[in-house]
């Protein structure tokens, strides 16, 4: 019994990802949810993730903050660093796509601009229950939620023709005015 | 004496017992007032444009494909969720749902896309709220930077556009000296 249950643990987690917190320029808040998801309340090290202080001992990177541009050779030095096969990802609104700085001058537009990032985790600060739910998602326990959506007016909401019609006939005193 | 602080120890940490939350195999609503993703209804959306005039990172984009038809696209991925578009809509077409699992592979899957009828102006013709009322927008047509649809393509971006020689000097950038010091 013991033994089929190391059997399917081990099929459900081949490796344990071991993590490396990369700060590109955060204003913290993120930073400080990824500390929360480590604590024993949210417990990520349930699936043998731990957080490492080197990139090489890395499978994992996990990028906070829209890369500025002093941090952007930084943030590739680091990627460089792990070991393959290797995954990043971008916590927060900033890493995922580049927040409110996506534009900025010095601000390098979000995570994609230095490093490929594998899974986004929007959210400002996205709540410790997203970021498991984003690792939970890299390990294929949990199935993928978000998806685009496309919305379409089938029906015109206004009779356009009456509008026109109320719109004449509210302006015949114009015309009466000019007779 | 060491296996009496041992027992100690044992005993101070059952007392607790376990905290540690069932998350990914149990569901956790998020509580009340939480903002996330905004929905948009676009059975009440009137197309006014005030969300997107008002968004701090500019995630909603407006396009008049033709006289009657706008075009309002969210783009999910640097939405800060603070909730401002879902504040100001008139119609409440705007509703910042309780839902946060957002995680994806893919910055399109945070998307979303409305298609809204117009009306045209009997008067002069055009498309409602076609003109050009906010500030950014008249800035941008004196040239300055600007984040539509239409100039996404010609327009440079930020460094992620920037030519590799320029990228490369990143890698020996330094914070400006003082003068003379």
């Amino acid at each position: 019994m013991a033994g089929l249950l190391t059997k399917a643990a081990a099929k459900a987690f081949p490796k344990s990802l071991w993590l490396f917190h990369c700060n590109s320029g955060a204003c913290n808040g993120c930073d400080i949810e990824i500390l929360n998801v480590l604590t024993p309340y949210y417990d990520v090290e349930r699936f043998g993730m731990k957080l490492v202080g080197s990139p090489r001992h890395a499978d994992v990177m996990l990028l906070s903050g829209a890369v500025t541009r002093p941090t952007l050779p930084l943030v590739k030095r680091a990627y460089e660093a792990m070991p393959g096969p290797k995954l990043v990802f971008g916590i927060g609104s900033c890493a995922a796509g580049g927040g409110c700085w996506f534009d900025t001058y010095n601000v390098s537009g979000g995570g994609a601009a230095a490093v490929p990032v594998d899974y986004l985790i929007p959210g400002c600060p996205p709540r410790p229950e997203a970021i498991i739910f984003g690792v939970a998602l890299a390990l294929g326990l949990v199935e993928q939620k978000a998806s685009p959506v496309e919305l379409k007016q089938v029906e015109f909401p206004i009779d356009a023709y009456l509008r026109n019609k109320a719109w004449e006939e509210r302006n015949v005193i114009y015309r009466l005015l000019k007779d | 004496m060491w296996l009496t602080s041992k027992i100690k120890q044992v005993v101070l940490a059952l007392k607790p017992g376990t905290v540690t939350l069932k998350y990914p195999a149990e569901p956790r609503p998020a509580p009340k007032n939480f903002r996330g993703q905004p929905v948009w209804d676009h059975t009440k959306c009137i197309g006014c444009a005030g969300c997107a005039d008002h968004c701090p990172a500019r995630t909603i984009l407006l396009r008049d494909i033709c006289q009657d038809l706008r075009v309002l696209l969210y783009d999910g991925a640097r939405c800060m969720y603070c909730g401002r578009c879902a504040d100001l809509c008139p119609e409440k077409a705007i509703v910042m749902s309780p839902e946060y699992e957002l995680a994806t592979g893919d910055r399109n899957d945070m998307t979303q896309s409305l298609e809204l009828f117009m009306l045209t102006c009997n008067r002069c013709g055009r498309c409602f709220d076609m003109e050009i009322k906010n500030v950014i927008d008249k800035l941008g047509l004196r040239g300055y930077r600007y984040d539509s649809l239409e100039a996404r393509t010609v327009l440079r971006r930020t460094t992620d556009r920037l030519a590799p020689e320029v990228l490369d000097e990143t890698g020996t950038f330094r914070r400006p000296e003082k003068i003379g010091g």
